[in-house]
């Protein structure tokens, strides 16, 4: 296959950064998307340009490092597909594709196609945990949790935290992420000592970095492991409560 | 000059060794605890459970990852799941039989008393994580679901769905983002260790590279602790992320540590088959398949057929022919080997005539599609986006590739390596797993030794540094490292070459996995230790390392990666040439039954080999732990 890539190159933050278009040729339809990369990048390499920068490591849609916009679409054309898992035969042959950083506030650049994403980390440094010091925790099968309840926890826990609902998104929030970190916890049982402190929390946090969301749903769209906007709903009605809730707790503590 | 090498295993029976450990072992106590640093590299399943564990307990910690957040770490690709002897299915586990079933399936060349403190403390792993709230599989009442995995008789595999890592990871993950927010562990990404700075031989810091500014910096602490994971990626292909690398491990093995048995690999018998030359990694399908697949291949080689045209007496389940009792259960380093002897006997499957097949047709017949779909679907999707073949209707392709590296730094019961403040834990470390690690295992190890060991042990060295301020870091011992950190970070900018690092790495991957790969022998070990040094020599005054050091630099990183590995790549080839007996993992041409078994040499090699760095990656120094077995008696692993 031939393929023109238009590729977003950037220096750095304050660089302006701009479209560059490169032909790759010897494309093969087995290669992923980031191979096809890999393959312009030996060759840039060996002309004398600076390879293009991207981030990735697991190649196999679970660490959540990979992500580049294309075509407009987060982690490109396939539904439920990271980057890294996108093939080339999805793409036909004689192609352009354009090819981008996420783009969000949120996500400050750092080189080329590469992002800073650790206001995330800040979200799940807010609450984002269970309060369980190692050692004190009983045992395992003390605590039934009812199957339907693990599976919906499961279904939040499933998220990579690559980013690709934030840079869907038109107004750059990070609902989807911040709503599937949180859910996994506050659907189990044991999580609910922290739940509603949880909530607050990790929202409050995740306004300082994120726009809000007015429920496009693009991030659901974009997700490369499908999680349901439903979990977004789910946050904000705990939002709600939280702020009842914990208002009340203070009073009874003052 | 050869090590002096203590093991420090307690004195007592296996079943009370670590209890009377943990009783004599100094303590610090907790108002004291603050006043140390601890420096911990890694933030995958070992790095980050013992970051966040020692946090809790009252230390001053700094946590390192290369990654651009802990949570990317490579423990998080684990599908299959956790072992643990809760003995929740009343089918016979104990704390013994794991232990057991560990030490038989290393091929009894690991030690004893850290295999049973494994198994020990697998039970609270469970209880830990499950309290953290991963969510493991569960049954229709509530309590946790097993599932059994190679090696084993008993199901003591939790899981959650194929992405028992991913869950694991996240648990210890957001237990450490909870002492980063109370202050009590300073988190530090896009940062990589380049090397330990030691004075008067301890461990007393670390020099650490900013990935994004390029930025040279300098760590002090009371102790340092290595969680950095294995070294499969000296092959080029293998399972492991694209970033995993040795150069941590192998900057402190410069500096005095003894790196031990490098030449136990694992190559995992399930993953998918290469399909050409630019393949850039090795995905793994989950071992736990192997509890419903069957694998097979034709029964006359060069059979062209398609796959579901081949009737059933034309096709040779070899495993469950050849291994009845475990069947398609064999240990990894078996099914592997089955499966290369099939494929160079001309049986292989697929296009490039490279895979054996993994069949699901009877499963699908006996549990119906939804059941399947219930316990594999993520891996079955993996598979289908991968291959653009749909594993319901037509079988799986798989075949072995580089995994797991048993091999690591020394250490000893204490988890600290042969330079004294200088620890070593999970993949990083070559404890627990012998010559062979069974599946679920890797999981089990990194949370143990993070969780419940290393917090336990490292007091007792620090007890003796108490109201010692750490060195700082203007001392002339973190001058001369960082002098040599610049050089080399600017050697390989100099070069001004014509051949990308990947280049060079996928050729030393072709030698390692021809030479020291699923079966090595003399002949082919001594040519890779003549090509390997000049490919080497070749690469550092060929390479092409383009733009500066003082930014994002991919290429730049990569090339230090390298570099380190075409030095280990000889370490591991002369520990495969010195170990003239067949073990897990390591299996010698010259050392098999007339039925193509490994056959160990217990009186020569039941130890372990410890190579000490000389100057010269040529020529290592070799000092040997002999292993004691009061417990298990050695026998002939046999899976008939």
């Amino acid at each position: 296959m031939n393929i023109t890539l238009q590729v977003w190159r950037q220096k750095g933050p304050n660089d302006r950064g701009k479209f560059v278009t490169y032909q790759v040729g010897g494309v093969s339809p087995e290669m992923s998307f980031l191979e096809m990369l890999d393959l312009l990048n030996e060759r840039l390499i060996r002309e004398g340009e600076e390879p293009v920068a991207f981030d990735h490591d697991c190649r196999e849609g679970i660490c959540g490092s990979c992500g580049v916009m294309i075509d407009g679409q987060a982690h490109g054309p396939q539904l439920g597909t990271a980057t890294c898992q996108l093939h080339m035969r999805k793409f036909k042959d004689g192609a352009t594709i354009c090819v981008e950083p996420w783009r969000a506030t949120g996500f400050p650049l750092v080189k080329d196609l590469v992002v800073d994403r650790s206001s995330f980390d800040h979200i799940i440094e807010a609450g984002g945990y269970i309060t369980v010091d190692t050692g004190s925790a009983p045992d395992a099968n003390l605590i039934p949790v009812p199957k339907e309840a693990a599976d919906s926890a499961f279904d939040a826990a499933a998220c990579i935290g690559c980013g690709a609902c934030v840079a869907a998104c038109p107004n750059g929030a990070a609902n989807l992420f911040t709503a599937a970190k949180m859910s996994h916890l506050n659907l189990l049982p044991q999580g609910q000592a922290e739940r509603w402190s949880r909530a607050q929390r990790m929202v409050d946090t995740m306004e300082e970095y994120f726009g809000s969301c007015t429920n496009h749903g693009e991030c659901e769209k974009a997700c490369p492991k499908s999680i349901s906007i439903d979990f977004i709903a789910m946050m904000n009605a705990d939002y709600v409560k939280a702020k009842f809730k914990n208002r009340r707790l203070t009073g009874q503590h003052t | 000059m050869a090590f002096a090498l203590d093991a420090k295993v307690p004195a007592g029976p296996i079943d009370e060794k670590w209890e009377n450990h943990k009783f004599s072992v100094k303590l610090v106590n907790p108002a004291n605890k603050r006043k140390f640093k601890i420096l911990i590299v890694g933030t995958g399943l070992a790095g980050a459970s013992a970051a966040a564990t020692l946090g809790e307990l009252g230390y001053d910690v700094e946590v390192f990852t290369f990654h651009d957040s802990p949570r990317r770490a490579h423990s998080i690709a684990a599908q299959g799941g956790i072992n643990a002897a809760k003995n929740y299915r009343n089918d016979g586990d104990s704390i013994y039989r794991l232990f057991y079933d560990t030490v038989k399936g290393g091929d009894y060349r690991s030690r004893e008393a850290n295999v049973y403190r494994l198994a020990d403390v697998s039970l609270n792993i469970i209880d830990q994580a499950t309290a953290q709230g991963v969510p493991f599989a569960r049954e229709y009442g509530g309590l946790l679901d097993n599932r059994s995995f190679g090696g084993a008789q008993v199901s003591r595999t939790f899981y959650a769905r194929g992405q028992t890592g991913q869950q694991l990871l996240l648990g210890a993950y957001q237990a450490l983002m909870r002492q980063v927010d109370l202050g009590k562990v300073k988190l530090h990404t896009r940062s990589e260790m380049l090397d330990v700075v030691l004075k008067d031989g301890r461990a007393v810091g670390i020099v650490v590279r900013n990935l994004i500014t390029g930025a040279i910096t300098r760590h002090t602490g009371h102790a340092v602790v290595l969680a950095t994971g294995g070294y499969s990626n000296v092959y080029y292909l293998s399972t492991n992320a694209m970033a995993s690398n040795v150069t941590a491990v192998w900057r402190a093995h410069r500096k005095g540590a003894g790196f031990a048995n490098p030449c136990f690999t694992q190559i995992h018998p399930t993953c998918i088959p290469a399909s050409d030359e630019f393949q850039s990694k090795l995905t793994l399908m989950s071992e736990s398949l192997r509890n419903d697949g069957r694998i097979w291949v034709p029964k006359k080689a060069d059979d062209k057929r398609a796959a579901n045209e081949i009737p059933e007496e034309d096709r040779d389940y070899y495993l469950e022919r050849i291994y009845p009792a475990f069947g398609n259960l064999v240990p990894r380093d078996v099914a592997s080997r089955a499966a290369k002897r099939m494929v160079d006997s001309g049986k292989g499957v697929g296009p490039l005539e490279n895979g054996v097949f993994l069949d699901f047709k009877h499963a699908i017949e006996r549990d119906g599609q939804q059941a399947i779909e219930d316990r594999y679907g993520n891996l079955f999707e993996m598979y289908e986006r991968i291959t653009d073949e749909n594993p319901y209707k037509v079988p799986m392709r798989i075949y072995p590739a580089p995994h797991y590296t048993m091999g690591g730094l020394w250490v000893d019961y204490n988890l600290m390596t042969t330079v004294p403040g200088l620890y070593s834990i999970g993949e990083a470390n070559f404890s627990d797993h012998g010559a062979n690690r069974l599946g679920a295992s890797a999981l089990m190890q990194g949370l143990a030794d993070g969780y419940f060991v290393l917090p336990y042990t490292i007091g007792d060295y620090l007890s003796d540094y108490l109201n010692t301020d750490p060195v700082p870091t203007d001392d002339p011992a973190f001058d001369e490292t960082v002098q040599n950190v610049e050089d080399d970070v600017k050697r390989f900018l100099d070069v001004q070459g014509s051949r990308t690092v990947d280049w060079f790495h996928k050729e030393l991957g072709k030698i390692m996995l021809d030479q020291c790969g699923m079966s090595r022998d003399e002949a082919g070990l001594e040519k890779a230790l003549s090509d390997i040094p000049a490919l080497h020599e070749e690469y550092r005054s060929d390479v092409r390392v383009l733009g500066s050091a003082d930014t994002l630099n991919q290429s730049l990183e990569k090339a230090q990666r390298v570099d380190d590995f075409f030095e280990l790549a000889q370490v591991m080839c002369r520990d495969a040439l010195n170990r003239r007996e067949s073990a897990g993992g390591h299996f010698r041409e010259e050392y098999q039954s007339e039925e193509g078994e490994a056959m160990r040499d217990d009186e020569n090699f039941a130890n372990v080999s410890v190579w000490e760095w000389t100057g010269d990656a040529a020529n290592p120094e070799l000092t040997v732990e002999e292993l004691e077995f009061e417990n298990v008696a050695l026998t002939t692993r046999s899976y008939k």
